[in-house]
């Protein structure tokens, strides 16, 4: 930042600029589609007492929502059926091994080739600590968790239109970030530009936090010297006896910096939902709907295409086909029903309940998502990058990588999740065959691990949610009007059905959210069933 | 020091409240988002048969034949629901059950032009085309 500019900042043009900058936070918007999540309210496991003699209950669905509701509610006493269309527990709680096959819509179906030991979670991949409800059915269920990286400073953000294209570090692109954002501020300050928004009290107190913040020499600048080089890196580390010396590294410039739009990739670990520490369970996301398959048993009937749900004063009826079996529909009945079908697929299904309900299904649009996995051959990324887990961020239509948190230094192989898109890529992908979306991702990858990207490249898979058979979509899409408008019609209890999942929670697409929604509808299920 | 950051932050965050981000006329800003164009908008697909091929095939397939899992895309290939051309327009733009609502990412002229495309093709012969104005009316 030249000095002159600077000095003729108003406060309110200095803190447009600061807000432009530091606006990243849109990107977060942009990227979490998932959304701006109120924290889990959970508490602890429900203590719903005894269930009335004799009393049952049909689930729709085994996701995570059906099946929190049917072990808390077979805890309770009640008779559980759940009703599952796919011939696995887990929903999209999901992970791809090597020899599982995986169908899209449209017939495609693909071959999942990689090693033992390596998977890759085409659903939900995080644990966030708070994730309370999580947490404890994790920890019921004997599933082991280990940290999550989502910050990794030695990764890279990507720009295909800036720096010549090529990666730079997170943790320079955020040191060089910081640093020019406190040394304007540290300027204006001195200039008494500040003088009106911060007392003089506290401007020194402000001047200090700045010089530690964004890495300042002595004289408030951030330049090339010991102190940025103990943010963004050396050229050459320090090191022992006579060839000691660090060489420091030079900053970008503040225009560089602004231009190149990479700090839209710098703060997305800031949001609480992504701080440290976040898990993953051991050997994928897909153990934790495996574990609850295990615990439900019996009480789960796989291959179960719902296509009518009926209720009456008495009870709840699913008529539903086997997929497998053919045949005629078949019949379940029950006093109540938690129904846990996606909003996307349900719109489908007949089922009478008040209009009001109705409307609220039917206005629910699914976000689209694409992941791609990756097996490379070796670990170039670790042996030739330093970049242990994390994610690195492009401008690229595949928007990031993420790098397999686990089995580090091995010499054997890897899966990167080569494309993380949500959104409008996501759509675009999805009207492409799964080979083409694996071809872009490599193409792609290949800008920000040149020379080995294609070349280690063995055989990926690539899931795109609007072709999910199950879903058509990732995740419900609401916006603030649909909530105020149709939310609470979407969770009330209507006659003897009730819904679940992460689409009658505001925790939109986190499987937090379909834990603390299912634990919330049996509550409400429960009470009318105590009060019946 | 948690303290001392902290107003820092603040003014970060009261500023970062106040001001809307630039925007810009080429898709350099999207890093980490895949959005494919400012505002994720799919300007690169030109013309009806490129817009579908780009996105709609994705669940309604190349065949327009649509597909059946546990719920279903449904078939546009000789659709009768096509004869009025308000209908696709309003499922395009509006959405409805499993169809996302496109209207962030479709220009008035992307929906009239594959509206058109399907409307011609696909077994489908309705003479009678629709205009971007069409589709504006129902933003």
């Amino acid at each position: 930042m030249a000095e002159k500019n600077s000095s003729r900042l108003s406060r309110r043009s200095l803190l447009s600029m600061i807000g432009t900058v530091a606006g990243s936070t849109a990107m977060y918007n942009a990227m979490t589609e998932m959304g701006f999540a109120d924290a889990s309210h959970f508490t602890g496991p429900p203590q719903l007492g005894k269930a009335p003699p004799g009393s049952s209950v049909l689930i729709l669905g085994a996701g995570i929502a059906g099946m929190v509701a049917a072990l808390e509610m077979r805890d309770a006493g009640y008779k559980v059926t759940v009703l599952e269309y796919n011939n696995r527990a887990g929903g999209r709680n999901w992970s791809l091994y090597g020899g599982d096959t995986y169908t899209e819509l449209g017939g495609e179906t693909q071959h999942v080739q990689f090693d033992p030991g390596q998977y890759i979670n085409p659903g939900p991949w995080r644990l966030p600590h708070h994730h309370k409800a999580m947490m404890h059915y994790t920890s019921r269920l004997g599933v082991t968790l280990e940290p999550f990286t989502q910050v990794n400073y030695n990764a890279y953000v990507h720009n295909a239109a800036a720096n010549g294209g090529k990666p730079k570090r997170y943790r320079e692109v955020q040191a060089d970030f910081h640093g020019h954002v406190a040394e304007l501020l540290a300027k204006s300050t001195k200039q008494n530009a500040l003088d009106q928004a911060v007392t003089k009290q506290d401007q020194e107190i402000l001047m200090t936090a700045l010089k530690a913040w964004g890495a300042l020499d002595k004289n408030y600048e951030y330049k090339m010297g010991r102190e940025s080089g103990a943010r963004r890196g050396y050229i050459k580390d320090s090191g022992g006896g006579l060839d000691s010396l660090p060489i420091y590294s030079e900053p970008d410039s503040m225009s560089n910096v602004l231009n190149s739009y990479m700090w839209r990739a710098i703060g997305w670990g800031q949001d609480w939902d992504y701080q440290t520490s976040i898990f993953q369970p051991k050997g994928g996301m897909g153990q934790v709907g495996k574990a609850f398959g295990i615990e439900l048993g019996n009480l789960i009937k796989y291959n179960a295409k719902v296509v009518d749900i009926h209720q009456d004063e008495k009870g709840v009826t699913a008529t539903y086909v086997d997929t497998q079996k053919g045949g005629a529909p078949q019949k379940v009945s029950a006093d109540w029903c938690v129904c846990t079908i996606p909003a996307s697929i349900l719109s489908q299904i007949p089922m009478n309940v008040g209009g009001k309900m109705k409307t609220a299904i039917n206005q629910l649009s699914y976000g689209a998502g694409l992941k791609i996995g990756l097996q490379f051959k070796r670990r170039f990324w670790e042996q030739d990058d330093g970049i242990y887990g994390g994610l690195s961020y492009t401008s690229q239509p595949n928007a990031m990588l993420g790098y397999p948190m686990w089995d580090y230094f091995s010499k054997g192989k890897g899966v990167i999740l080569g494309a993380y898109v949500m959104g409008s890529g996501a759509f675009v992908a999805a009207a492409k065959p799964a080979s083409e979306r694996i071809k872009d991702a490599l193409e792609y990858g290949e800008m920000l691990h040149p020379g080995n990207y294609k070349k280690e490249f063995e055989c990926g898979v690539a899931v795109a949610w609007h072709r999910v058979p199950w879903t058509l979509g990732c995740s419900g899409q609401w916006t603030e009007a649909a909530r105020d408008q149709h939310y609470n019609n979407m969770c009330a209890l209507d006659g003897r059905i009730v819904l679940a999942g992460e689409h009658a929670s505001r925790l939109s697409a986190w499987q937090e959210g379909s834990a603390t929604s299912a634990l919330d509808a049996i509550k409400r299920v429960h009470q009318r069933a105590m009060s019946a | 020091m948690k303290i001392r950051l902290a107003a820092t932050a603040a003014i970060l965050a009261l500023a970062s409240a106040l001001v809307s981000l630039p925007t810009r006329a080429d898709d350099s800003q999207d890093i980490g988002t895949g959005a494919m164009g400012r505002g994720g908008a799919w300007t690169q697909f030109k013309g009806g048969e490129a817009v579908f091929k780009g996105v709609c095939q994705g669940c309604h397939m190349t065949d327009a034949k649509g597909a059946v899992g546990a719920g279903m895309y449904p078939a546009l290939a000789k659709d009768a629901n096509l004869e009025t051309a308000a209908y696709p327009i309003s499922v395009i733009v509006n959405g409805q059950k499993a169809m996302p609502a496109l209207k962030n990412f479709l220009s008035d002229q992307q929906v009239a032009d594959v509206v058109n495309y399907i409307r011609s093709n696909f077994g489908n012969r309705y003479k009678d085309k629709v205009k971007p104005e069409d589709v504006k009316a129902q933003r």
